[in-house]
């Protein structure tokens, strides 16, 4: 076998133990059964506010699969390597003819084949609710591609977490990876007010403003949440751009998330 | 001439602490070499530096300074780990998989041909006593049977050289027989085995040779046939009364510190020095003496005397700071048999 071939095969290996341990474990299902909780709730509410039911289910139920995809990609991911650093199970896959980044390759695409899993089970749940729903309205009947667009955006905004989570962990504690990781998301999802606030000011707050920007995970365009419940079209343009964004950031992330775990001490 | 399992050539760990970063040393420049086939005890109290010695031997850590050869590679080449077999301390696995599932894992990453990965990982719980395990999940293992599914993974594969890390420790007193045949196992397939412990018993009932590790310092190696061999400095001294009551006579008992009688016969150690002063003193109660035996040294006993003698040449080289020994004695501590 090529070394190639022998790490695609490792590589493979620990995200498949990886989605096993994700699958099996309890954070999982309380999560999903609370997107259940959610989109139950937007069935309920949908149905007594008549001029705007689709709007609502659709707003609701993508909420909830937004909330649900990055508490997941955040409290697995930072738990990614630090539980087998506090556990010691690193001890004995290092020992294998296992390089680091191979290691950490195979955690993140475990854990991107839970999200993928997770999103597509909640996202059937919502569409067969919006489907049903628009066989009793007909005004409500309404493509399903927004919502499916929105829910793939949700996927790949959760993976650049999963990125930036690992990152973070390689380094600190799970705790501060956590907080740091879920402040980022906070401030991506703003980065278009940060542009604004670039545009408007001088001198080094100005630089340091677009420098900020340029660092941070441009989130904003992943959420079109608000489009996809009103039933608009979302461009092809933007679908490619955004796949493209997620690719790069989250294998930057990446990148310096091996660099930094390949150096790290396993004391 | 074949060149050895593990050669550690200078490989030294400091660690830097507190604010101002101050330097603390884990492990002193070691020099070791283990021999193919041998199996090899590597011996000292906790904190000696013997888990920091196989995480740096494994890659888990970098060096401060120095290298090591392992089956003639350096010790960093990836060739190297799929040769090598490793059982941490007080293993943890993963607890939601099974111990077949974990084998699987491991022998997927251990470069293993699908095929064989099912088959090998049940000839290896049949191996270590865990074949009827089934689906049971590790969380519901007790720690001896995560010992030995340790021990299942580390030679999974089929290494030439198995580092175990206190293979034997927490497992009662069947595991420790079943850990310690499984030792004697590999090196009848001529498998090198290294490993630590503090447990002096194990290492005397299954080394070939043994090195002491103190405070990052290697304090001596010895072959345990060497041990065998040397003597304490003490004689047994065995009597009976020819006729008489057996009796211990004042002169023996006062520089005997330990004696004792079994039915007829009576028995004294004394130091060498003044073992012909204690036969006169038997002849004069009118004894027969049976036999005079010199005492050999015990692995505990050599344990102790490299341990104290360490101490005490570091306390002297550096009062303020006796974690610290002269390169030289580590060097000439590993170049011979008993030093």
């Amino acid at each position: 076998m090529t070394d190639v071939g022998a790490s695609v095969v490792r590589v493979a290996a620990i995200a498949r133990q990886n989605f096993r341990e994700a699958v099996r474990d309890r954070v999982f299902y309380n999560l999903i059964s609370f997107t259940a909780l959610v989109v139950g709730a937007a069935l309920v509410f949908s149905q007594i506010s008549i001029a705007i039911e689709r709007e609502l289910l659709v707003n609701l139920g993508l909420t909830a699969i937004s909330l649900t995809s990055v508490l997941l990609a955040v409290l697995l991911g930072v738990g990614l390597v630090a539980k087998e650093i506090e556990r010691r199970t690193l001890y004995a896959v290092l020992a294998r003819p296992v390089a680091r980044w191979e290691f950490l390759s195979g955690k993140f695409c475990g854990l991107a084949a839970t999200l993928t899993v997770n999103t597509a089970c909640m996202a059937v749940a919502l569409l067969l609710l919006v489907a049903t729903q628009a066989t009793h309205t007909p005004a409500a009947n309404l493509s399903l591609w927004p919502v499916i667009t929105a829910t793939y955006f949700l996927l790949l905004q959760a993976l650049i977490l999963v990125a930036v989570a690992l990152l973070f962990s390689s380094f600190s504690s799970p705790l501060l990876a956590a907080i740091f990781t879920l402040a980022l998301f906070l401030i991506g999802s703003f980065t278009q007010d940060l542009h604004g606030m670039a545009q408007l000011a001088n001198g080094a707050s100005r630089w340091l403003l677009v420098g900020l920007v340029g660092v941070l995970p441009d989130l904003s365009s992943f959420n079109v949440i608000a489009a996809a419940a009103h039933g608009r079209a979302i461009p092809l343009r933007l679908i490619g751009l955004n796949t493209l964004y997620a690719a790069l950031y989250g294998g930057a992330a990446l990148g310096a998330a091996a660099l930094i775990f390949s150096r790290r001490e396993m004391k | 001439m074949t060149e050895p399992a593990i050669a550690i050539e200078g490989l030294a760990k400091e660690y830097s602490s507190g604010l101002w970063g101050r330097r603390r040393a884990a492990l002193s420049p070691l020099h070791l070499s283990v021999q193919r086939g041998e199996v090899f005890g590597f011996l000292g109290p906790n904190g000696a530096g013997k888990t920091t010695t196989l995480k740096l031997l494994l890659g888990l850590i970098a060096p401060s300074a120095g290298t090591a050869r392992i089956l003639g590679m350096d010790f960093r080449d990836p060739r190297v780990k799929s040769r090598i077999g490793f059982l941490p301390e007080q293993p943890y696995f993963y607890d939601h998989l099974s111990a077949s599932e974990l084998l699987i894992y491991f022998a997927a990453l251990s470069g293993m041909p699908a095929q064989v990965r099912r088959e090998r990982a049940g000839a290896m719980l049949r191996r270590v006593g865990l074949a009827d395990t089934g689906k049971l999940p590790l969380r519901k293992f007790s720690k001896g049977m995560l010992q030995r599914v340790g021990l299942a993974q580390a030679i999974l594969h089929d290494p030439d050289v198995v580092f175990l890390d206190e293979p034997m420790s927490g497992l009662d007193p069947l595991g420790r027989m079943e850990v310690r045949d499984i030792i004697r196992e590999l090196r009848a397939d001529g498998r090198t085995v290294f490993f630590s412990t503090h447990i002096l018993s194990d290492a005397e009932a299954l080394c070939d040779r043994v090195a002491i590790l103190d405070r990052g310092e290697l304090c001596g190696v010895s072959s345990l046939e060497a041990l065998t061999r040397e003597v304490s400095g003490r004689v047994e001294l065995v009597w009976t009364g020819n006729g008489r009551t057996t009796e211990i006579p004042f002169g023996v008992a006062a520089m005997a510190p330990e004696t004792g009688t079994t039915g007829e016969s009576a028995r004294a150690i004394v130091a060498e020095a003044v073992s012909e002063r204690a036969l006169d003193s038997l002849q004069l109660a009118g004894m027969r003496l049976v036999s005079l035996t010199p005492v050999r040294l015990s692995l505990e006993e050599y344990f102790m005397a490299r341990l104290r003698a360490t101490r005490v040449s570091a306390e002297q080289a550096d009062p303020q700071d006796n974690a610290i020994l002269p390169r030289e004695v580590a060097r000439a501590a590993a170049a011979g048999a008993i030093r």
